[in-house]
């Protein structure tokens, strides 16, 4: 019964159905209510799919025996406070810092680069790396294109790096690469993960097969699924079916876009400018590999090789208590929702986020924020 | 508590405090508006945070709005800083029931280098402006800056007009329904792709207008029926929804399918991670109407040149009063507020 729907659903060329999303959100109970257990935990690990989830209110569908946690999935909010101090200390030296609009009030140890930009710092906000590129060319300034997200947007960052930027263009790298917190999420002491959404657009550029070796090591499926709403629906009763029926495996849900090798072009271009490196993520853990930096040839475009970046001028005070308190760790690592940290819409909002989650568009705590993260309206 | 958190970050004026959402609102209320409590004003006041004021002469109300505008790139697709700086200021006073001016002041502020016939360019544009609001201007003042000491061109309006009965943005009650006179986001999507010259292959112009004479059919159609409006501008239809429905202690259910958006609009929109809600109009409006007086209301718009497009998008119900809810067909969830200006997310 599924099965038809599912087929149906996804080769619908209106993914926004709202018949066919109320026909999808009831298969999606039937197959949890099969598995006869409460709650049913999946997670999903991209801050997309969370925006898509709220955005078209697809939580008030869902049964409410199936929690679907929002993973390590928003690249701002994993940007360690040491990476924006190093964009803030290049911004004070007068370089000019190109960056996503959503990076300007991540919280540093001690402020954001908008704190900066109100002080005088010249901040750009870019839509694009070739835009940051462009920026370069216009100018005698310096510019440093402060770079965020997974590998779909370090492809972008990686083809600028290929195309001989301009001499006074250089990349601050805060990349980062998902497979290896899927790893760290799965391996978690108290994680209830049975299963992963993964993202379709990530998974355009490192094909669907990358999660086999995952699946074979910890015995969870992984769906790669899109965003729209019916993409997200299939793709979560597809999950659900595969816990119900004990089969690990990797099912593309999203074969309008992604293969099983994936983009060979961009994964090429992508490895030759970056590597993985060990490093920190915000609130989460060290992850092993998780971080991308520009390899040793690309030194000039490296802004961490051109420029001596000492950001412990930045720690002239002890960082706020509020840090502290902050649960963004936990959340992201899916084993706390945002009603449970003491800050979350008293002293952190955005407005004055205290953690990183409520800073992104794509942030756990900023969506529930904003949309309510209530269905009961 | 915030205090601790930017320990050593001495508190300074951020773009996002003039973007027209909570931000701004704040600033304004703990700093610019505060104080005034004690000489209380005989009618609506500052403490309202109205579109204007509205001031009682006798049996009849005169009806105050000032605008300072600023706007980068000052020339852009649709219009200019100068149909901006009249049209606001004609909006807000209809926004208060104020249809007919009796007069636009102008102050205008220029940077020493600014071209001439740019300054004349602006000047035909209010004037031609000016006509098809039925006003004029009536004083002025002219100062010049030094290079450098402000961007281009500052122009101030200033609109006052009499009016026999007031409408506020807090008269909403449970049961009135919701009417958008036309599409969202133009405005703002003009400019965002102007400025930041994105590659848009798509002609899109601003709606900057004034609407005083369709805001005027649509209150003879249904006198006193018309219980709150707000034209969206800064902040986008959400800021100012929420802001209706705070004031008037209500909530405000929207529903999306009814939401006239621009096929242009909705895919630049998409492709930039923006919401089309929280994008600036510059010639629509938000009323709010009583249930039996609304199909009137939406004929007479509709009848009107400017309301073509207009649509019933919504209703105020008493539950979850302050709130705004956007059914999407889907599901319902809450619709998103701006902060400040919107920013583009990055995937």
């Amino acid at each position: 019964m599924p099965e038809t729907l599912l087929t149906e659903g996804v080769s619908e060329l209106r993914f926004r159905d709202p018949a066919q999303a109320r026909a999808l959100a009831g298969a999606l109970g039937r197959v949890v209510a099969e598995i006869g257990r409460s709650p049913v935990s999946v997670m999903h690990v991209c801050g997309s799919h969370e925006q898509a989830i709220a955005k078209f209110g697809l939580r008030a569908v869902l049964p409410r025996d199936l929690n679907v946690i929002m993973g390590p999935g928003c690249p701002v909010c994993v940007t360690d406070i040491p990476e924006v101090d190093e964009a803030i200390v290049l911004a004070q030296d007068g370089v000019r810092i190109a960056t996503y609009g959503d990076m300007l009030k991540v919280p540093g140890s001690a402020k954001s680069l908008a704190d900066a930009q109100a002080e005088g710092a010249k901040i750009d906000v870019v839509y694009s790396a070739a835009q940051a590129a462009e920026l370069a060319r216009d100018t005698n300034e310096d510019v440093v294109f402060f770079a965020s997200g997974f590998e779909t947007t370090a492809v972008a960052t990686a083809a600028v790096v290929l195309s001989a930027p301009p001499a006074n263009f250089s990349v601050l790298s805060a990349h980062k690469y998902i497979p290896p917190v899927m790893e760290i999420v799965a391996e978690m002491p108290d994680t209830r993960v049975e299963g992963f959404l993964a993202a379709g657009h990530a998974a355009t550029i490192t094909g669907s097969a990358i999660f086999e070796r995952f699946v074979e090591r910890h015995k969870i499926p992984v769906v790669v699924a899109g965003f729209e709403p019916l993409d997200i629906l299939g793709g979560l009763v597809k999950l659900v079916e595969l816990v119900r029926d004990r089969s690990p495996a990797v099912v593309n849900m999203y074969p309008r876009c992604v293969t099983p090798e994936g983009n060979r072009n961009a994964q090429d271009q992508l490895w030759r400018v970056f590597r993985t490196v060990g490093g920190n993520w915000r609130g989460i853990a060290h992850v092993p590999n998780g971080n991308l930096r520009l390899r040793d040839e690309f030194a000039t475009v490296d802004a961490r090789k051109k420029y001596q970046i000492d950001v412990r001028r930045l720690w002239t005070h002890a960082p706020s208590a509020l840090t502290q308190v902050c649960i963004c760790g936990t959340i992201m690592a899916g084993t706390a929702s945002p009603h449970e940290c003491p800050l979350f819409g008293k002293q952190c909002v955005p407005d004055s986020p205290v953690g990183a989650c409520m800073v992104s568009s794509e942030g756990t705590c900023k969506i529930w924020y904003q949309y309510g993260g209530h269905p009961d309206l | 508590m915030t205090a601790t958190l930017t320990a050593g970050v001495e508190a300074v004026i951020s773009l996002r405090h003039g973007a027209g959402g909570r931000a701004m609102r704040r600033l304004i209320a703990e700093t610019l508006a505060a104080g005034y409590a004690d000489t209380p004003v005989d009618g609506i006041g500052l403490a309202a945070m109205d579109d204007g004021a509205a001031l009682r002469i006798g049996d009849r109300w005169l009806v105050v709005t000032t605008d300072s505008h600023v706007v980068h790139p000052i020339f852009f697709p649709g219009g200019d800083i100068g149909r901006l700086a009249v049209a606001g200021t004609v909006n807000d006073l209809a926004m208060m029931g104020a249809t007919r001016p009796l007069g636009l002041t102008c102050a205008v502020i220029l940077e020493e280098g600014f071209r001439r016939s740019e300054l004349e360019r602006i000047q035909r544009s209010m004037q031609e402006t000016c006509r098809e609001a039925g006003v004029t201007i009536v004083t002025g003042d002219t100062k010049v800056m030094g290079r450098g000491e402000l961007d281009g061109i500052v122009i101030n309006t200033t609109g006052v007009a009499l009016a026999d009965s007031v409408v506020s943005d807090a008269g909403l009650r449970p049961g009135d329904r919701i009417i958008l006179t036309g599409s969202i986001g133009d405005h703002g999507m003009a400019l965002m792709v102007k400025r930041h010259g994105l590659a848009i292959e798509a002609e899109l112009s601003s709606d900057v207008a004034p609407i005083n004479g369709l805001i005027q059919a649509a209150l003879a159609a249904a006198p006193g029926a018309v219980t709150a409006m707000k034209d969206p501008t800064r902040g986008g239809v959400s800021s100012a929804l929420h802001e209706m429905a705070e004031k008037s202690a209500v909530a405000i259910v929207i529903h999306e399918a009814g939401v006239p958006v621009s096929r242009t609009v909705r895919a630049a929109a998409e492709m930039l991670g923006l919401d089309p809600f929280q994008i600036a109009n510059e010639g629509k409006a938000i009323l709010g109407v009583r249930p039996d007086a609304a199909e009137r209301v939406l004929a007479a718009l509709r009848a009107h040149p400017q309301g073509a497009a207009a649509e019933l998008v919504g209703e105020c119900v008493a539950e979850h009063a302050g709130r705004v809810i956007l059914d999407t067909g889907i599901g319902r969830r809450l619709l998103v507020e701006s902060e400040g200006e919107p920013l583009p997310r990055i995937c």
